[in-house]
């Protein structure tokens, strides 16, 4: 049964213990993402933005509170069952593409698949890679490919499992302005197609705008990003 | 099944990326080292045990003293083997006014069961296999005692009351064999003439054997049935004993192979240990990555599981097959050992090298494998999470635990292996410890100043336990190899040395105290140098410590016939020169005519005597007491005339004497023999040149084997030396991008790599050449029983080449990284 938020954080913190200091990252935080909602969390360098993303998507555990996920609490699950959950429900687009250098184009899209046991592995691979235009470059290494190839991989990875949340992080980050343009297209194309739940971490705002809701990340605690929109806006 | 699928495809990428290759390598050459050298050591043991047969004439001999019980070769019969019987006795025989000992011995058809017999119509003449044995009324005769009686094929001898006609001259006889001192030459009749000559009374001294063969297994059971029914004075002859001047030399040999292999195999171990590294640390990200997409921990070892399987399999059974055809040009090298080729050999080395191959990875790899089940999700996003090598002890254990089972089973001896072993440890301590300690002075410099010198050698502080790691491995590398030079020289030049060109090749026995002079006036004429003479006194043991002896005490078979033969008791001054005092001491000069004995040190340990022992013998009826005052090692295979037991002059010179000389008769010379035997009729000449062409072609054949299975270690060497360097290339390369992006020159990082390498070069250098030397002290002095030489040249070679090629090798891997703009190597890392 399908709950009311794809994602959903309660009192969540995050602190470390630096030089016998406790120093806060999160504290407290609270965020609901309905499902089929494109949020972006914005925020300056530093500010926990993917400290946060990898406690949402149950990388991290956190230091209090708890994360749901389609209403299921992952934080009090062990390593191996957020593993389960990721598999089940969620897709990745990194900055740095984290592309496997041993596999190739096709093996890198088909992993996932093959993690949550698709049979139809190959097939859905090939097909996530045609769509993101990369059907002649199957056999090739990541290092053959240019950045924005690799990050069209990366992109053809996320989607090929049609996972229910899509988690970015930067996906532009390692790429030029015009190639970065062409990634965001994609990407927001292919999560309308799939009306994919995307909770996406950038601190670029013309990116952030494509989202329906931007949220900024500060002192450790979220809160509507209105005023920036304005500001990037010129207003 | 998809785990399997995600190890295969991992795996099958891997191997086109080249991430694998150090690891398969490795694997490859500890496998091919030990099936190789297990291939090869299992086709000479079936060898020895084929050749054995031949020399003892039939594949199992019962010897006796007596007729051996009849039930025996009836249970042989009723298993269907052949089954014959021999007696052998000394006995005068005459040609007209000429008579001579000779060593008689009938057989029945049939004889030899394995091996043949060669005769010949004339002394000199071609010779051809024989079909049967000598007719009734016949004999044949081997050369010497033609000549001594001067006999040709066709005339007739007194054997006993028989006469006897000359058939044929015997050549050879696979099976002769025994104490060369004692042998009289051979005549060989029909076993159904022996009681016509009346030759055998109640009290004659005669050996009986019973030969029997089949195939092997049934052989080893009815040897099993055998040895509880045997009575006293008969017992099973065994191959050991069928020619003990060649075991030796085979033995060194072997023990070097098993040492080459041992060494081969730790090498490997090591080189797969240090692939092993790169490749965990090249791994993380995908494991890491593998989590984020949901892998369970229970996937992540399925899959890992699966591709140590699978490349445990693929390295073994290329390396068996290396293996296998690295052993075939082994036995080429090695050849005809004996008189025939090598047997095929059998599929036992195979398994054994698969079972290592899976067994060493298991141990070595796999626990540095688990590693990466742990690896963390969130390592996507923070890269220094699971970097650091958090190696727990325990991942170490099995290795640990196969290391020095592996160890052992190649030395194939416990001393050996444990020497190694307690080698390898010294030498990981010791350099781990200055590694260490390098690194914590290097860290009290002063931090200002980067010069290029300084850069390098703080490379050695930042990864402490990596430069630890390396310098460990490449001290091994080093150490296996220094120590096999060092021992493949000491034993080659000792072979070299033991069988010089002029050794003796002919001995003289029977030479009466009156002859001596007159045997060293003849020797001087005939300018033939080097020929002593020693005398000899037979004597029996009777008692040790005044407890009259009893040979049952001993449990072993060879103890018990030492024990119970006659003893040649010598005399002399000084110790023979190749003779090695290993406890007690030689006697002063004052001293001569004092009860002292000095014995071999093999015999001692045999009988269980110790210095200080008194040893009673009986010499003709009289009783002699002599205290046992030093322990000799006896080169027996330098051919030379050597004793059990020796006493000081003036001991036993009221006795019976009779004297032994030997000495080198050119090729060609045979003349000056005959001269001798004219001038001294009663000699008996022992022709030993033909079995030490024998010894010395072993010797070379091994000597061949030896540099074979050594250029494999030296690859299992080379393999630890590269996996080493490879080991920290990339956080290298990634270290010195950064110091381009900085501002340092290539030339500054090139140092810096030079000098960071010089010194683990260095390090590792100066600790294999000490392990190395001690190591080789002990398996050459203690283990091999030949001298140990200090090889100064090749120990500062080693040195040099390390502090040279080390740094060489290491720029050589990260040369092609510095010529490329830091900006692509910044996007490639």
């Amino acid at each position: 049964m399908q709950k009311p938020f794809a994602v959903e954080a309660v009192e969540l913190a995050k602190h470390v213990i630096s030089s016998e200091q406790k120093l806060a990252i999160l504290a407290d935080l609270k965020l609901e993402v309905p499902h089929g909602e494109r949020l972006a969390i914005v925020g300056s360098s530093g500010s926990g933005k993917s400290t946060l993303l990898s406690l949402l998507a149950g990388l991290d555990t956190p230091s209090g509170g708890k994360v749901l996920i389609n209403g299921e609490n992952i934080s009090s699950l062990d390593e191996d069952g957020r593993a389960a959950v990721r598999a089940k429900y969620m897709g990745f687009v990194f900055q740095s593409f984290q592309l496997l250098p041993a596999l190739t184009a096709l093996e890198n899209v088909m992993l996932p698949l093959q993690l949550s046991g698709n049979r139809n592995a190959e097939s859905l691979a090939l097909a996530a890679l045609e769509k993101v235009g990369l059907s002649k470059r199957l056999s090739h290494y990541p290092k053959q490919l240019s950045g924005g190839e690799q990050q069209r991989v990366a992109i053809a990875r996320a989607f090929a499992p049609q996972p229910a949340i899509l988690f970015a992080d930067e996906p532009t980050g390692n790429l030029d302005a015009v190639t970065g343009q062409h990634i965001i297209e994609l990407l927001f194309t292919l999560n309308a197609e799939a009306g994919t739940t995307l909770v996406l971490v950038t601190h670029d705002m013309a990116l952030a705008r494509r989202c329906q809701r931007i949220v900024r990340l500060q002192e450790g605690k979220l809160q509507d990003a209105v005023q920036e929109l304005l500001q990037h806006d010129g207003v | 099944m998809m785990a399997f699928k995600l190890a295969w495809r991992q795996l099958r990428s891997q191997w086109a990326a080249g991430e694998v290759r150090v690891l398969i390598i490795a694997l490859v050459l500890a496998v091919t080292a030990t099936t190789s050298v297990g291939f090869f050591t299992d086709r000479i043991q079936s060898s020895l045990q084929t050749q054995g047969n031949i020399l003892l004439g039939a594949d199992l001999v019962v010897s006796a003293d007596h007729v051996p019980n009849q039930k025996y070769q009836a249970e042989a019969n009723s298993r269907q083997f052949k089954a014959i019987q021999t007696q052998e006795f000394p006995s005068m025989v005459m040609h007209g006014d000429l008579s001579q000992l000779a060593e008689i011995k009938a057989v029945e058809a049939g004889f030899p069961l394995r091996g043949d017999l060669t005769i010949s119509q004339q002394l000199h003449g071609a010779s051809h296999v024989a079909r049967d044995v000598p007719k009734s009324g016949t004999v044949w005769i081997e050369p010497r005692l033609a000549t001594q009686l001067n006999l040709q094929v066709g005339d007739s001898i007194d054997v006993g009351e028989s006469t006897l006609k000359v058939d044929a001259i015997l050549q050879r006889e696979a099976s002769r064999g025994g104490d060369m001192f004692s042998i009289a030459p051979r005549l060989m009749m029909n076993a159904k003439d022996v009681q016509a000559t009346k030759l055998i009374q109640f009290g004659s001294r005669v050996k009986y054997q019973l030969l029997v063969a089949g195939d092997r297994q049934s052989i080893l059971d009815f040897s099993a049935w055998l040895k509880p029914q045997l009575a006293r004075g008969e017992r099973i002859a065994d191959i050991a004993s069928a020619r003990p001047e060649m075991k030796s030399a085979l033995e060194k040999a072997q023990q070097f192979l098993g040492l080459s292999s041992m060494v081969g195999v730790i090498l490997a171990m090591v080189a797969m240990f240090l692939a092993s590294l790169p490749y965990v640390q090249k791994s993380l990200d995908t494991y890491a990555l593998m989590r984020c997409f949901g892998a369970s921990k229970q996937l992540i070892v399925r899959i890992l599981l699966w591709q140590t399987t699978m490349l445990a399999l693929l390295g073994s059974l290329i390396g068996c097959l290396l293996g296998y055809f690295a052993q075939l040009g082994l036995a080429e090298l090695a050849g005809t050992l004996f008189l025939e080729t090598l047997p095929a050999p059998g599929v036992a080395p195979a398994l054994v090298g698969l079972l290592s191959g899976f067994a060493t990875m298991l141990a070595v790899v796999w626990p540095h494998l688990l590693r990466l089940r742990d690896v963390p999700a969130l390592r996507i996003l923070r890269r220094d999470l699971g970097d650091q090598a958090k190696t727990s002890w325990l991942s170490f254990t099995p290795a640990l635990a196969v290391l020095p089972g592996l160890v052992l089973w190649h030395a194939g001896n416990l001393k050996l292996g444990a020497a190694a072993l307690l080698g390898l440890l010294v030498l990981i301590l010791l350099t781990s410890l200055i590694a260490l300690y390098a690194g914590r002075l290097l860290s009290r410099l002063p931090s200002g100043s980067v010069g290029a010198w300084k850069l390098g050698l703080a490379g050695l502080k930042r990864r402490p336990l990596m430069a630890t790691a390396q310098a460990v491995g490449i001290s091994l590398g080093l150490m296996a190899l220094i120590l096999l030079a060092l021992v493949r020289g000491d034993l080659l030049q000792n072979w070299q040395s033991s069988l010089p060109a002029d050794a003796p090749n002919r001995f003289v026995i029977n030479i009466q105290p009156a002859q001596v002079a007159g045997i060293h006036d003849f020797f001087a004429k005939a300018a033939i140098s080097n020929a002593s003479v020693f005398p000899m006194v037979k004597g029996r043991l009777i008692a040790i410590n005044q407890q009259a002896l009893d040979t049952k005490q001993y449990q072993d078979e060879r103890a018990r016939r030492l024990a119970e033969r006659e003893f040649n008791l010598s005399w002399a001054a000084d110790m023979q020169s190749d003779n090695l005092l290993v406890s007690g001491r030689w006697w002063q000069a004052n001293e001569h005519g004092k009860p002292m004995l000095s014995l071999e040190q093999g015999l001692a340990e045999s009988l269980h005597l110790k210095v200080g022992d008194i040893l009673t013998y009986d010499i003709a009826g009289n009783k002699l007491d002599l205290v046992v005052s030093s322990l000799r090692k006896v080169e027996w295979d330098s051919m030379r005339a050597n004793f059990f037991a020796v006493t000081p002059p003036s001991v036993l010179e009221s006795f019976d004497a009779s004297y032994i000389t030997s000495f080198h008769l050119p090729v060609g010379k045979e003349d000056t023999l005959n001269q001798l035997l004219r001038s001294f009729p009663n000699l008996t000449v022992i022709d030993v040149a033909a079995l030490m062409e024998q010894v010395r072609g072993i010797m070379g054949k091994m000597t061949y084997a030896i540099e074979y299975v050594f250029g494999f270690s030296v690859l299992a060497g080379l393999a630890v030396l590269y996996a080493a360097l490879v080991a920290t290339r990339e956080e290298r390369v990634r270290e010195a991008t950064l110091l381009r992006v900085l501002g340092a020159s290539r030339r500054q990082v090139t140092l810096a790599i030079l000098a960071e390498f010089f010194c683990i070069g260095l390090i590792a250098a100066l600790v294999a050449s000490l392990a190395a030397n001690a190591v080789a002290y002990y398996v050459s002095v203690h283990l091999l029983s030949i001298p140990y030489h200090l090889n100064l040249l090749l120990t500062l070679s080693a040195l040099l080449l390390s502090v040279v090629l080390v740094p060489f090798a290491a720029w050589i891997g990260t040369r092609s990284f510095l010529n490329q703009a830091p900006r692509a190597l910044l996007q490639s890392i």
